[in-house]
């Protein structure tokens, strides 16, 4: 697991970080069928850092990430990527936002089946109307090791390589923080761990930020810290986690012992 | 199961709104054309049913001339006055009338114009006691016309003018002019209807004097006793009046009716018929496209419903109850739809000068070919994706990222080269022959249709290429996704864009014969007008003789030829004859001979075509008989044969000729020539007053006589584009259908994209563009397919005038913009759907 020495001190200045929230809520329905999924969440993600988020189910990890990164509106609460509000944001500034500031890994790869992977890679950029820089872009894709595959359609990629196209297409536009959510849902355990090795290698070579929504202890491993969600509140962080550490710590969600969360 | 059916239709409300809706408008238009076509027909016909005595008694035709008020009667025979009384003691007759009918008699409104000569004659009558028993004309208002100085119409033109009982008004007979108080107003038949004709009543005395002579009648109409037959009261009849008149029940007068209008409005048949045929073809078309659009979501469910245990069985009786159901449920609202749309069609007809009088009705056939496309065809293309689905293993249907393996191209490829080398040959061989076959046409233009159809998702991707070129230019990125996204299921960009294929096919072929009409008609009169002016009625309405007379009277006049004509057996065949004065005819028209002189026509010379000539092996000298409707006959000889492309014929006698077998003294149309090198402009205005003194006529130079023979061709095609333009209507909304489709099933991608950054407005443009490149594909192809159906069905009709070939450049590139139109107005819906997509569930949906 991780070896290199962290410095685990939170930083606080704006400067240092790319997103947070502040007192967040998210109700879903009205009424009887109301669900609060997020309650009172302040958080904040360092740059530079590999942040995961676990939870059991429907513990509000999935929410959080989207309301972070503009996806979701919040219900109360404020929520910043890099300087900016997005709660004060309208569609428009949230479109600007995702585009320019935000990258984005999903479960299903999520790639324009009609597009080549290159294509794939500089979709965000090409929508900017922005030349993708050249250098970065070539760094990314030796990276991810997919130079031999970039006419290819997704169609014509196995799963990992999928996954590897798209964690390319959010490190390319060099956003201020990338949101994964289970990256490595659909992979089995070699993809998986490629693709998470590649996340890791961008946060700690590139300076990228990547936030890691994830149910697997392995997978969570591979961060710097670890924050554990449950009925749409923080529980609990782990600094410099191991899959054991993880696993341990899950266990104390299960329904019998939740309480004591 | 029943149940199960339901939920699931239930379930998917939108998919169920879509391919409902595509069952709707396919029925829709079905419905539509055939209940309107229905009404077109009726329009028609219900003319005899309404109108016809018991029994009636008429001068006997030497041969039945079509239908009555198409204005080529030459000649007319009456009944002696006398003859009433005679008939009224005929055993079984309860009542006896005589009648006068004519046309060529024209009630001016109030700014002295005639009124319906918009495209329906002016008809006098004498109002008849037995017209009110028997329903033929009812009085709503006021009386009955008594003496010259009254006169009575009917409702339509009641409305039209705003007349009503007091008002005066003046009347155009072909005797004099007169000016009457309108007494009363009747309406005609059951429905008023007179299919846009204005009929003025008079009292039988003034009929007489002003349309035949005192003592005469145009014929006599029956009522008879109600405890005998019409049948038997006719042979009665007979028997008292002898064989020189014609006595017929109401049902053979309809029966007569009916098939001399079959025979008029042949074409109109033809063309209603073949109209229909496309409403079928692409309201079947609509609703199988929809629904192989939903093939993959649908596999993919099904092939669910198989891993879970369900039977094969199972699983085709749910989608056919569910198909049946929607096909039900389509099928009916869609009848609704297209009765509407005939309603909305008629309404256009008439804003364009048209009445219909029949009333829209539901037809048995409307009503079954609507349930037919709309429930077969929908369980048919329901079918196919479930038996696919029963095949495909439901683990492979079941995986997340099913692409739906498009079958290759080839066979389609083939099959559709195949039928377009048919289609091809057989539009060659049309135009290749001197008279090329009705059939042969029909069969290369559908071969044609169908090939386009077949090939449409083959040439789609060059097409697609090829424009798409300019989109990435045009639009960056959403201009690149927007062509991949148009080449992703070439099937569905064709699909979509076919119906669309097919309206703008037909209309681009009709405006090629139109424009080519409009220059045939250019050219023949530039070619055959010699006279300075033409002074006729705009629809070749007969008029006095006295008009001939003062315009010879004028100083500057060379010379006035009057055009008369009618029909006539020739040797036993049916045919249209012209009657001109040999002395000035030549001053009038510029006539080409084939062989032989113009003045062969003289005495009793005539002139024929030379193709008709040498069909029916007749040569210069030849003596031909002729018999006209009133019995008459002469035997002509043929003075010359005339090029087929002169602009009369088939047969041209000399006036005298006509008079003397008893034509009615009415012109058609008078040549005027004015003699040179004296004031044309101080002619041109003698003329004039004189021509205005008879309001029906108008007086043309060679410029306005163009302008008038255009408008003709112009009003034909109006007709023609406004069932057409239905066509089109359906297309688009079917464009509508498949890009809502395909924004939902996209929902996901679309979703992404505007998660990466994508802005509404660009997630619209991406939508907009792609409509737009599919609607141009399917304007093109139909262009191109339109050019040459059109090109082929000139060359097929050159025989009857249509010489020139003339390609209307500014029509077809406003088309093909129409094309890109359509599709950014089909995409604003989805476009809309696709914009407003919220990223979150766009991405959760699964």
């Amino acid at each position: 697991m991780t070896t290199v020495e962290q410095d685990m001190s939170e930083p606080r200045t704006t400067g240092q970080v790319a997103a947070r929230c502040e007192g967040l809520r998210k109700v879903y329905g009205e009424g009887e069928t109301e669900v609060v999924a997020l309650d009172a969440v302040t958080v904040a993600f360092a740059k530079g850092r590999f942040t995961a988020i676990m939870g059991p189910s429907g513990s509000g990890k999935s929410t959080l990430m989207h309301v972070m990164a503009g996806l979701d509106e919040a219900t109360a609460g404020q929520t910043w990527i890099g300087e900016t509000e997005l709660t004060t944001l309208g569609d428009k500034g949230l479109t600007r936002m995702r585009r320019d500031m935000v990258g984005f890994v999903f479960q299903s790869f999520n790639l324009v089946p009609t597009l080549s992977a290159l294509e794939n890679i500089t979709l965000p950029m090409d929508i900017a109307g922005r030349k993708p820089d050249t250098a970065w872009l070539d760094t990314v894709i030796d990276t991810v090791g997919l130079r031999s595959r970039l006419s290819h359609r997704p169609a014509e990629l196995s799963g990992g390589q999928q996954q590897r196209v798209a964690c390319a297409r959010a490190l390319a536009s060099r956003p201020e923080i990338i949101f994964a959510d289970e990256p490595t849902g659909n992979l089995d355990s070699h993809s998986g761990s490629d693709v998470l090795a590649f996340l890791r290698m961008s946060v700690r070579t590139m300076g990228q930020t990547v936030v890691m929504v994830t149910h697997d202890p392995v997978a969570a491993s591979y961060a710097d810290r670890v924050l554990f969600l449950a009925d749409g509140r923080i529980v609990d962080e782990m600094a410099d986690p191991t899959a054991d550490r993880v696993l341990e710590r899950m266990k104390a969600f299960d329904p019998a012992s939740a309480k004591e969360a | 199961m029943l149940r199960n059916a339901l939920r699931n239709l239930l379930a998917h409300k939108l998919r169920l709104l879509l391919s409902g809706a595509a069952v709707v408008l396919g029925v829709a238009f079905i419905a539509g054309t055939l209940t309107f076509t229905d009404t077109l027909n009726r329009t028609f016909t219900s003319l005899f049913e309404d109108t016809s005595a018991d029994v009636n008694i008429t001068p006997k035709a030497a041969f039945e001339t079509g239908l009555a008020g198409t204005g080529v009667t030459s000649s007319e025979s009456s009944v002696p006055e006398s003859m009433v009384a005679e008939v009224a003691e005929v055993d079984g007759v309860a009542l006896a009338a005589g009648f006068v009918q004519a046309e060529g008699v024209y009630l001016l409104d109030r700014d002295g114009e005639p009124v319906g000569t918009g495209g329906a004659p002016g008809i006098g009558t004498s109002w008849a006691e037995t017209d009110e028993q028997l329903g033929i004309a009812t009085m709503v208002e006021g009386e009955p016309p008594v003496g010259r100085a009254e006169i009575a119409i009917d409702t339509n033109t009641a409305e039209k003018t705003g007349y009503g009982v007091g008002d005066r008004a003046a009347v155009l007979t072909p005797g004099p002019r007169l000016v009457a108080e309108v007494v009363g107003v009747f309406k005609f038949g059951d429905d008023g209807g007179t299919a846009g004709a204005a009929i003025t009543a008079f009292d039988l005395p003034t009929a007489q004097e002003v349309m035949l002579e005192p003592g005469q009648l145009s014929g006599i109409s029956v009522i008879s006793e109600d405890d005998v037959s019409d049948d038997v009261v006719a042979d009665r009849i007979s028997d008292v009046v002898g064989s020189g008149y014609d006595v017929k029940t109401r049902a053979e007068q309809v029966e007569d009716g009916a098939a001399a209008l079959e025979e008029e409005l042949s074409f109109i048949n033809t063309f209603l018929l073949v109209f229909a045929g496309v409403a079928l073809f692409v309201g079947s078309f609509l609703i199988l496209n929809t629904f192989s659009m939903l093939i993959a979501q649908r596999t993919r469910e099904l092939a669910l419903m198989r891993a879970l245990g369900a039977s094969r069985r199972q699983i085709t009786t749910e989608v056919l109850v569910e198909a049946l159901l929607l096909g039900l449920a389509g099928a009916t609202s869609g009848l609704a739809v297209g009765f509407g749309l005939a309603y909305a069609l008629k309404a256009l007809f008439g804003q364009i000068g048209l009445t219909l009088d029949g009333s829209l009705r539901l037809t048995v056939d409307a009503v079954v070919w609507s349930y037919i496309v709309g429930v077969v065809v929908t369980v048919l293309a329901a079918y196919l994706p479930a038996r696919r689905a029963a095949r495909v293993s439901p683990v492979a249907a079941m995986r997340a990222d099913l692409v739906t393996h498009s079958k290759p191209l080839r066979t389609r490829t083939l099959i559709g080269v195949a039928l377009s080398v048919v289609g091809v040959a057989a539009l060659l061989a049309v135009t290749l022959p001197e008279e090329g076959s009705g059939l042969l046409l029909a069969l290369g233009a559908a071969c044609l249709l169908l090939a386009a159809i077949t090939l449409s998702p083959v040439l789609a991707v060059p097409f697609v290429r090829f424009v798409g070129v300019l989109l990435p230019r045009l639009a960056g990125k959403t201009g690149h996704l927007a062509r991949e996204n148009a080449l992703r299921n070439p099937r569905r960009t064709a699909a979509t864009s076919s119906a669309l294929m097919v309206g703008l096919a037909l209309i681009t072929g009709f405006s090629i014969i139109g424009a080519s009409a409009r220059a045939s008609v250019d050219e023949l009169v530039d070619d055959a007008l010699a006279a300075d002016y033409v002074v006729s009625t705009a629809i070749d309405q007969p008029f006095s003789p006295d008009l001939a007379d003062d315009l010879r009277e004028i100083e500057g006049v060379e010379s006035v030829t009057q055009e008369r004509y009618g029909v006539a057996l020739v040797e036993g065949e049916q045919d249209f004859f012209v009657a001109y004065d040999p002395a000035t005819i030549e001053q009038a028209l510029n006539v080409e001979m084939a062989s032989g002189d113009v003045q062969g026509m003289a005495g009793n010379g005539v002139l024929v075509y030379e193709s008709v000539a040498e069909d029916r092996g007749f040569v210069i000298g030849d003596e031909l008989e002729f018999v006209m409707p009133n019995g008459e006959s002469a035997a002509l000889v043929v003075g010359g044969l005339l090029d087929d492309n002169a602009p009369i014929g088939p047969y041209v006698m000399s006036l005298e000729t006509y008079d003397s077998t008893g034509g009615v003294a009415v012109d058609r149309s008078l040549y005027v020539d004015v003699a040179d090198g004296i004031d044309a402009a101080a002619v041109k205005a003698e003329i004039a007053s004189a021509v205005d003194a008879f309001p029906i006529v108008d007086l043309k130079d060679a410029e306005q006589f163009k302008d008038e023979q255009r408008g003709q061709v112009d009003q034909m095609l109006m007709l023609i584009n406004a069932l057409l333009v239905l066509s089109v209507l359906i297309a688009a909304l079917g464009v509508v259908n498949t890009l809502v489709l395909s924004v939902i099933e996209r929902t996901r991608e679309l979703g992404l994209l505007r998660a990466l950054g994508m802005s509404r407005r660009q997630v619209r443009r991406l939508v907009r563009l792609e409509s737009v490149v599919i609607s141009l594909y399917g304007a093109v192809l139909g262009l191109g397919l339109g050019i040459v159906l059109g090109f082929t069905l000139i060359r097929f009709l050159r025989a009857d005038g249509l010489t020139e070939t003339a390609v209307p450049m500014l029509q077809l590139v406003l088309f093909l913009v129409l094309g890109g139109v359509i599709g950014v107005i089909a995409a604003a819906l989805p476009a809309r759907r696709a914009g407003r997509l919220k990223v979150l569930d766009a991405i959760a949906t699964e």
